[in-house]
């Protein structure tokens, strides 16, 4: 066990697979000579070269999808956006090819990409900077979608995500990178699929992944002042979605906040709620409520941007109305 | 529209091809056209369904180009795939049963006429939104360079695909890291009914090569020798890592863009013109008139291909369903 940072658990992640898979390489904008954007990819090129480092022009359509294709010709691409917003330019490739492909062709041909891209708001970049699009990726059959929230889920599920013959959709926060935990030296797989559930508690189901995780469990240390009793759930992949482990703590509870920075209309939480009723709801004391981004493009002023903003207060405020 | 190339070369590549090579080849645009023929027919009579893209009239280019690729070379291809599917190798059955929606196709059913796909033959998809298939193209040429092979990755697409980024994109990177890979455009000078002067600044498609630093050139579409050649020559560049090429082939659809086009955007006139120089017609006189080729020899291939094809049809229709318990099978790898 070593204490690192989020980011580095990422390189380090980066750097055990570079060495156990030569099919396995990088690619994106300033992956190489730049270290990454958010330096995740830092010291790697000097190690790995530029065959295994490529840095890219800026054509996310074009080397999203040449990575698919490298995919197809029997290579493990690792591609980066440099964040998810570029890869709206992607979308084509993602949502059309690659999450398609297997199926279309009757389960003839693989894809087996891992693409990441960091996201979230917080750092006041505007509204074209600031999204959490997981929802977008989650809503479209085909692709894993993965979303750790700790250090040792951002190496364990990165490594794992690089096992695996399915395209998969890793979504990084950038308020996380300097967020430093316990990670396992070497090999650390953490499956897909398997919630986490991070603090037991009787009277109320917290279910988040991502950044929101930590707003979540500061709200939870506060409830418990208040008398409230939270389990807190970080989900870890959204594709494939660990309901069970909501459900079972849901029956305990009799009641559900889900916590998210998308959007809150049609996001991630929207869908965990709609099958919370569907497979929960004679277990349910009161309606599932959602703590999740306003419905704004994010604006640039402080205050405004952390009012939009999921924050533990607001967290605390859907417990009242429930509890 | 005026064509520059050399007929020269052409027919001296007539001549320096063997007889065998050469009625392969139109054994092969034979069998497409044939196919395709089938195809509306079976549309019509509604055990095709959905959109069915045909290639009737554009048969010299699919198997003119890939005639000059090895068998491990991929091939990367549009909606209109069924011609390049063929050429590459693929079983008819299959392909029919594929459009039929049957278990027994080529995709189990899964994909249809658009999204036909075979890796034992290295035929690696058609792809039905524009220009997708050209990123795709662009990794396999990546992966083949990375892992240091000798083959190229052959991307065909259309007219209408060039004012897609996807298209500028992609020669972009090929060229930037010269990769091996063979772009062709397939010009039929319509992108459904939008006239190719209508939709690019610049008509002189193959110039599209120039910014992007690789070769560019023009050849008939409707001469298979014209394709193979400059096929070969952009192939064996590709092979000696010294990047790729952009071939525009001047071609025509004889038929509508799908199946439910009437086609009124376009004279009868012009499509006069345009089936005398029909490709197949074209290789068979002068296998007849400078191979010696006899007249009985030819009927009979085309007898052949016919019976094939009628086969092909008696399988995809005699053959099952896609099972309803496997709809969700294959979303994910199992």
């Amino acid at each position: 066990m070593s204490q690192i940072t989020y980011r580095e658990a990422l390189n380090q992640a980066l750097r055990e697979e570079l060495d156990r898979d030569e099919r396995i390489f990088i690619m994106g904008e300033e992956v190489g000579y730049f270290g990454g954007a958010f330096k995740v990819t830092d010291g790697l090129l000097a190690i790995y070269g530029e065959k295994r480092v490529r840095d890219t022009p800026i054509s996310e359509l074009t080397f999203v999808g040449a990575g698919i294709g490298a995919a197809m010709g029997g290579l493990r691409p690792i591609v980066e956006l440099m964040t998810v917003n570029f890869g709206l330019l992607a979308l084509d490739q993602i949502v059309n090819n690659a999450a398609k492909i297997h199926y279309m062709f009757g389960g003839k041909a693989k894809v087996p990409i891992v693409i990441r891209a960091p996201q979230g708001a917080g750092h006041q970049l505007g509204a074209q900077h600031s999204q959490n699009l997981e929802a977008y990726f989650m809503h479209c059959p085909g692709l894993r979608v993965v979303i750790p929230a700790t250090p040792a889920d951002a190496k364990g599920l990165l490594k794992t995500a690089l096992r695996q013959e399915d395209p998969v959709i890793f979504l990084e926060h950038e308020s996380l990178y300097h967020v430093k935990g316990e990670v396992p030296d070497g090999e650390h797989l953490v499956p897909f699929g398997k919630a986490n559930v991070l603090r037991e508690g009787k009277d109320l189901t917290l279910v988040s992944y991502s950044k929101c995780v930590y707003d979540t469990l500061a709200a939870a240390q506060e409830l418990e002042n208040m008398g409230t009793d939270a389990e807190v759930i970080d989900l870890r992949t959204l594709n494939p979605l660990d309901l069970d482990t909501v459900l079972e703590s849901v029956k305990k509870t009799g009641k559900a906040i889900v916590v998210y920075e998308g959007w809150r209309t049609g996001g991630a939480g929207a869908e965990i709620a709609a099958q919370l009723y569907e497979k929960a709801f004679d277990h349910l004391d009161a309606p599932v409520e959602r703590v999740a981004t306003m419905d704004t493009p994010m604006p640039y002023n402080a205050r405004l941007e952390k009012a939009a903003l999921p924050s533990p207060a607001d967290i605390i405020s859907a417990a009242e109305r429930i509890v | 529209m005026a064509l520059e190339r050399d007929k020269h070369v052409a027919q001296h590549a007539l001549l320096t091809l063997d007889e065998a090579q050469l009625l392969a080849m139109y054994r092969k645009m034979s069998l497409i056209r044939r196919f395709e023929e089938k195809s509306a027919e079976m549309y019509t009579r509604g055990k095709i369904t959905g959109f069915c893209h045909l290639y009737a009239g554009e048969e010299a280019v699919a198997v003119g180009a890939i005639e000059a690729l090895y068998d491990k070379d991929y091939v990367v291809s549009t909606y209109r795939e069924h011609g390049h599917c063929l050429a590459k190798g693929a079983d008819p059955r299959a392909v029919m049963a594929e459009l039929f929606g049957k278990a027994t196709g080529i995709s189990h059913g899964r994909g249809g006429s658009m999204h036909l796909f075979d890796p034992d033959i290295r035929f690696m998809g058609g792809y039905a939104i524009v220009g997708g298939g050209l990123p795709l193209a662009v990794g396999l040429g990546l992966s083949i360079a990375y892992k240091e092979e000798p083959e190229v990755a052959c991307c065909f697409f259309g007219d209408g695909a060039l004012p897609q980024g996807a298209f500028h994109e992609s020669l972009n990177l090929a060229s930037l890291w010269k990769l091996p890979v063979i772009f062709i455009c397939e010009n039929n000078f319509y992108g459904m009914g939008t006239l190719v002067q209508n939709a690019i600044c610049q008509e002189e498609l193959y110039r599209f090569a120039e910014p992007y630093k690789m070769p560019g050139v023009r050849v008939d579409g409707m001469d298979v020798l014209d394709v193979y050649r400059a096929v070969t020559e952009a192939a064996a560049r590709a092979r000696e890592g010294d990047g790729p090429s952009l071939i525009e082939a001047v071609t025509y659809r004889f038929r509508g863009h799908s199946m439910s086009d009437p086609v009124e955007y376009r004279s009868k006139r012009e499509e006069r013109i345009w089936q005398e120089r029909d490709p197949i017609k074209n290789l068979r006189r002068r296998l007849l008139a400078e191979k010696r080729v006899s007249e009985a020899r030819l009927d009979q291939i085309d007898a052949e291909v016919g019976a094939v094809i009628d086969d092909a049809v008696k399988f995809a229709d005699e053959s099952p369903e896609p099972p309803l318990e496997e709809l969700a099978k294959n979303v994910y790898v199992e």
